[in-house]
């Protein structure tokens, strides 16, 4: 089933202006729910932007986002037709109508924040508060949950990104990069998403805080079913958490599919951007020098296994 | 030291010590009442010239380290002599210190936060213009500089409208004008996209092998520590390891035990030696290297063609 579709999607910056520029081209796709999607792009290629579209922080120029069906961005016309068919919206007066309409355009646009997460670049550098623990408790407060439910959240929230409880008390600012980086995302895990949208979570990071941070994203997601988009050129991590892969390249999407049939167009992989691993490229060394091993070969598991094979043959 | 008669000729080409660090320690309010030590005794020596990567984790103290090295912050105590210069010592004024920035540049992690100007050329004039230099000589250097870097059809552009890649590469330009004769990369490509940090390292490597300069890069990326003739794993304020790659790649379970990793071909390696398949030869730390190793004794089993060495 899709969580989400676009359907032909295009957003231009500066339109009209002499700076006009084209993000996105007419742009159709689908993210399967329950399952983590990778996107892969160059520096301009329109993932960012096509990023924060997915929860109303941009809004296309033209086309149609749908969550669960839904438009995300309907307006009052879309909803009065969505709604004109529905026998108990007839029997309202006129002004109780207009009424009913704006409230569910609000709610959708304020829920459409809890549902969709987005965890931006660099995310540790929009803490802001005095505690851990009252940074990961600022989106479920704004959601007007209880303080027991809030409580239980942050609790949840910390022990997906694994951030021990001593820690919550401290400022944020007190803690290091990896941690910091890992208190942003439980302030959005906490909101519950039911999709989880990151720009490059590990960028920057040690190997042991890149690690904990793709592990707490995964985590999350099995424990909750949850949808996860995230924008990576490691070709690595890809392969040890997405199931699906996008490719992006000139505003346009070059290729989306189950990840090993994306994986199989390794050149063109490299040409959009991504990092081939230091692995892939040692199997292809190796095949070069008379060895029989499969072509696709991206994590150190899978070459351990197959070159063991090539010895035991 | 006693050089022997006949020797002096040999005596003049021995490595000059760019850097000197003995017991190099830095608190951070070192004073203060939460006096927070970050550097807890390194000594070693740096030559003129070489190619030095640095790793540790996020808080290891390297990054304090690199700031020490042209006083962006001051040794708590210890020696520490750069370019000839003694840091530690009081006599340090104004202009040692612009002469020993000028020397020693340095490159950060975020791109957007390094450049100043609203052409490409000006900001890589924005350094030797505030040395002073003659406005003739000025433009030599701005342009020797972009060509370096492979930016000289930028010169002219403006630098918010650049590449990752590009804007480091502009960074690094502005650093060359002042001809220096170390530049310090602080997880440079941290922020770049792959082929962002191909160009940055590949201008790294010229830069080291072309005009001598001596490069300290600060990263996270195996990969790229591989690429220097020597690193230094720095952890909880100490230097734990020291040596070429193939030899800091060697000690596996150290690394691991301070949360840094080998690269994947090292990894694979160690993993088939302790699955028991006997693999000859000492050069870890590259891609190239370690397929030869592993298809000498691949082919040594299966007496496939060449010679039996494994």
């Amino acid at each position: 089933m899709d969580k989400i579709r676009l359907e032909h999607v295009s957003f231009v910056y500066n339109q009209g202006l002499p700076f006009e520029q084209v993000a996105l081209d007419d742009i159709s796709l689908s993210i399967r729910a329950g399952c983590t999607t990778g996107i892969i792009g160059h520096t301009g290629s329109g993932k960012s932007t096509m990023m924060q579209m997915l929860n109303g922080l941009t809004k296309p120029t033209s086309g149609k986002i749908l969550l669960d069906g839904y438009d995300i961005n309907a307006t009052l016309e879309d909803v009065f037709e969505e709604w004109s068919s529905k026998p108990e919206y007839r029997e309202l007066s006129k002004g109780a109508r207009k009424k009913a309409i704006k409230r569910e355009i609000s709610n959708r646009r304020s829920e459409l924040c809890f549902r969709v997460g987005l965890v931006m670049q660099y995310p540790e550098y929009q803490l802001f508060e005095e505690t851990v623990e009252k940074d990961i408790a600022f989106g479920p407060r704004n959601m007007g949950l209880s303080e027991q439910e809030i409580a239980d959240r942050v609790r949840e929230a910390a022990r997906f990104t694994g951030l021990d409880e001593d820690l919550l008390q401290k400022s944020p600012f007190d803690l290091s990069g990896g941690q910091k980086r890992r208190v942003a995302l439980a302030g959005v895990i906490a909101m519950r998403p039911e999709v989880l949208v990151l720009d490059e979570p590990a960028a920057g990071l040690d190997p042991v805080g890149r690690t904990r941070i793709l592990e707490g994203v995964s985590q999350y997601q099995k424990s909750t079913g949850s949808t996860v988009l995230i924008v990576s050129h490691s070709m690595e991590d890809m392969a040890r958490y997405c199931d699906d892969v996008i490719v992006m390249g000139g505003a346009r999407v070059l290729m989306q599919g189950d990840r090993k049939e994306v994986f199989s167009h390794a050149e063109e992989l490299i040409e959009a951007g991504l990092d081939i691993p230091q692995i892939t490229h040692l199997i292809r060394l190796l095949r070069k020098r008379g060895m029989e091993l499969p072509e696709n070969v991206y994590t150190v598991e899978d070459a351990l296994a197959a070159v063991e094979e090539a010895f035991a043959d | 030291m006693h050089v022997p008669e006949g020797n002096v000729e040999r005596s003049k080409k021995l490595p000059e010590i760019f850097i000197h660090a003995e017991d190099l320690c830095f608190s951070y309010d070192a004073e203060g009442p939460d006096a927070h030590p970050a550097l807890k005794g390194v000594s070693l020596d740096i030559q003129k010239g070489e190619y030095v990567a640095v790793l540790g984790h996020n808080g290891s103290g390297k990054s304090t380290f690199a700031k020490l090295l042209n006083l962006l912050l001051e040794p708590t105590s210890g020696k520490l002599t750069v370019a000839g210069m003694d840091l530690t010592s009081s006599g340090i004024e104004e202009k040692d210190l612009l002469d020993l920035r000028r020397k020693v540049g340095m490159v950060f992690q975020n791109p957007d936060n390094q450049l100043v100007a609203t052409l490409v050329e000006e900001d890589v004039a924005f350094g030797p213009e505030n040395l002073g230099v003659p406005q003739s000589e000025l433009r030599k250097r701005v342009d020797d500089a972009l060509n370096t870097v492979d930016m000289t059809s930028y010169a002219l552009q403006e630098p918010h409208r650049l590449s990752g890649g590009q804007k480091q590469r502009v960074a690094i330009a502005g650093i060359l004008a002042m001809q220096p004769q170390c530049i310090i990369f602080d997880e440079s490509t941290a922020m770049l996209d792959p082929n962002g940090r191909q160009e940055v390292l590949r201008t790294v490597k010229k830069l080291n092998r072309e005009q001598g300069i001596t490069i300290l890069n600060i990263t996270h990326y195996m990969n790229e520590a591989a690429e220097a003739d020597r690193i230094l794993v720095i952890n909880d304020g100490k230097l734990l390891l020291d040596g070429t790659p193939d030899e800091v790649f060697a000690e596996r379970s150290v690394l691991q035990e301070v949360g840094l990793e080998v690269p994947q071909c090292t990894e694979l390696i160690h993993r088939l030696r302790e699955r028991g398949i006997s693999l000859q030869g000492s050069q870890i730390s590259d891609a190239e290297a370690c397929a030869d190793m592993i298809a000498r004794a691949w082919k040594a089993k299966h007496g496939k063609g060449g010679p039996a060495n494994g």
